[in-house]
């Protein structure tokens, strides 16, 4: 097992720790560093679970880091740091990874946790030329809904499976991008499970984007 | 019920314990199941009736045979193992002159995403256990030629390293197979807390997929380059002591156009420049929807010759089994799929 005490984790005071979806929750927590929109922490709860990595979803000017997790049933470290409360402790490292987006143009595509890090380069004000396209099963799954609306307005695609969502696509991402002209010349950032990172970038290759302009982002 | 073959030493003192069985009759049952590899708990006749009827309560031995194969011209031979619904695996069989490998799996499909990988393309199921991993070895009908052991087939093994090293620590042991761990090697795409620790813990070869010296180029690749940069992973693997028998070696698919040019010569020669080790040059197996291709024979062949020019040790590995699915992960997608139609 790797252990959180041989990784140098500081020791931080958790803020706060809210339910904003079911099972899916936003810790907030001391910030043990500076970072750049788009990389990640580790973070356990103590010193004997070993920690997992988490994309910060806060902005840069937050004087707080924020993770989103969702959990796991039977996991080893998200059962218990859902049930952490203000003034509990939690151990992070300090910023890392080259998750960043400094291009003009580019579409980000997330789905589930995987929105993190664009939510994290929207709170820190880097929204200009990106459009995302975020897929989810049903309308309590796209938290943080009413931010990327006023941020992105019409740039903020939502693509919903269950297809109860008004005002937006019903079906999946990749479906979505099926159902699309693929933009050659834009970069694209890919968040979220493997299966959905593998499945959308082998739909854009397939529809003529260059792999080398689509970087991606997995959960292990 | 929980198996029994797969466990360490340590795991079946407590299940001894919990049987009411003497201290010794660990490392017995441990004996049964590596040396003699018995296929019932009523074949360990040292172990008291009572305490085989115990143990028969709560476990089996736990092996699974394989539930087909597919065998190329030149001898290689995939297996594939089914533990449960889509959780199909296999497991590639490799003789070649004076040595047989098996290529073990370490999970049912893999998390890592890289974009050359067929096995990527299943997602992630599940990781092995250590009996799972070394069922591929146990239940295969070579089994006795084999000589060598490589963590190369499915899923990334350090992203499952506890049933890595409890699998690899089986197949060491004294009260195990015994095996020097120089037969074993274990491949990783680089993740460097495991690595870290895999190095500390164990005496296994190490083989490092790079497949480009280029950070850019990397990530483009390999996502987990976002997390454990490639000069980072060099840098660990530098601080470890390569001078005796342990050995490590870099795996390096040949793209055509992406990674075999003179700026990727000269880059390898810059960062694996003081290190004691192998570049292992790989013709790239065509997968679907790939927008890969492999490099030409003549280029492999004067990337090979630069490199070793520059000091390099340089090998290009035989292609094997390309008239059956040869890249890792198509077997068993295939499989995969046609369950689910």
């Amino acid at each position: 097992m790797i252990l959180a005490e041989k990784m140098s984790l500081k020791t931080c005071k958790v803020f706060e720790n809210s339910e904003v979806a079911p099972s899916v929750y936003y810790l907030k927590t001391e910030r043990t560093s500076d970072f750049i929109p788009g990389q990640m922490i580790r973070l356990t709860e103590n010193i004997k679970t070993p920690p997992r990595l988490y994309s910060i979803a806060s902005g840069i000017h937050d004087d707080y880091f924020g993770i989103i997790y969702s959990v796991v049933k039977g996991g080893k470290l998200t059962p218990l740091l859902s049930g952490l409360k203000p003034g509990d402790k939690v151990f992070c490292s300090s910023a890392f990874g080259s998750f960043t987006d400094p291009a003009k143009e580019t579409i980000w595509i997330a789905t589930g946790t995987g929105i993190a890090p664009f939510l994290s380069m929207v709170l820190s004000g880097l929204h200009s030329g990106k459009t995302l396209i975020r897929g989810a099963r049903q309308e309590s799954d796209f938290y943080f809904d009413e931010i990327f609306k006023l941020k992105l307005k019409d740039k903020y695609i939502r693509c919903c499976s269950s297809g109860e969502l008004q005002n937006s696509y019903h079906g999946r991402v990749t479906q979505y991008l099926w159902d699309h002209e693929a933009d050659k010349k834009s970069k694209y950032m890919l968040c979220g499970s493997a299966e959905m990172v593998v499945d959308s970038r082998d739909i854009l290759i397939n529809k003529g984007v260059s792999f080398t302009q689509i970087i991606s982002e997995i959960y292990f | 019920m929980d198996a029994l073959y797969g466990k360490t030493l340590d795991e079946l003192k407590v299940i001894a314990a919990d049987a009411g069985l003497p201290a010794f009759a660990a490392k017995q049952i441990a004996v049964w199941l590596y040396h003699s590899e018995v296929d019932s708990i009523d074949a360990m006749t040292n172990i008291s009736k009572t305490g085989r009827e115990k143990l028969a309560k709560q476990y089996t031995i736990g092996l699974t045979p394989n539930s087909g194969v597919q065998e190329s011209t030149d001898g290689t031979k995939k297996y594939l193992f089914s533990y449960g619904i889509r959780r199909t695996i296999e497991a590639a069989y490799i003789p070649d002159e004076g040595r047989s490998t098996l290529c073990v799996s370490s999970q049912v499909g893999c998390k890592m995403g890289c974009l050359f990988c067929m096995t990527g393309k299943q997602g992630f199921q599940a990781h092995l256990t250590s009996n799972e991993i070394l069922n591929q070895i146990r239940s295969l009908p070579e089994k006795s030629i084999l000589t060598n052991v490589v963590y190369m087939g499915m899923g990334e093994p350090f992203d499952n390293l506890e049933n890595v090293l409890k699998s690899s620590e089986i197949l060491t042991a004294s009260w195990g197979y015994g095996w020097s761990p120089k037969r074993i090697t274990v491949s990783t795409i680089g993740i460097i807390p495991a690595m870290e620790e895999f190095l500390n813990k164990s005496q296994c070869h190490l083989a490092v997929s790079l497949h480009t010296p280029f950070e850019e180029e990397r990530r483009q690749l390999m996502p987990v380059n976002h997390v454990y940069p490639l000069h980072e992973v060099i840098q660990t693997i530098k601080k470890h002591d390569w001078t005796h028998q342990r050995r490590v070696s870099f795996e390096y698919i040949m793209f055509k156009g992406v990674n075999d040019d003179a700026r990727h010569i000269n880059e390898l020669s810059r960062i694996l420049h003081g290190l004691k080790c192998r570049v292992n040059l790989i013709r790239f197996h065509p997968i679907p929807d790939s927008p890969l291709t492999s490099s030409s024979e003549n280029t492999i062949q004067e990337f090979k010759e630069k490199l070793n020019a520059k000091g390099i040790l340089t090998t290009i590995r035989a292609s094997r089994g390309q008239d059956i699915d040869a890249a890792c992960g198509l077997l068993s997608t295939k499989e995969l799929l046609r369950k689910e139609s």
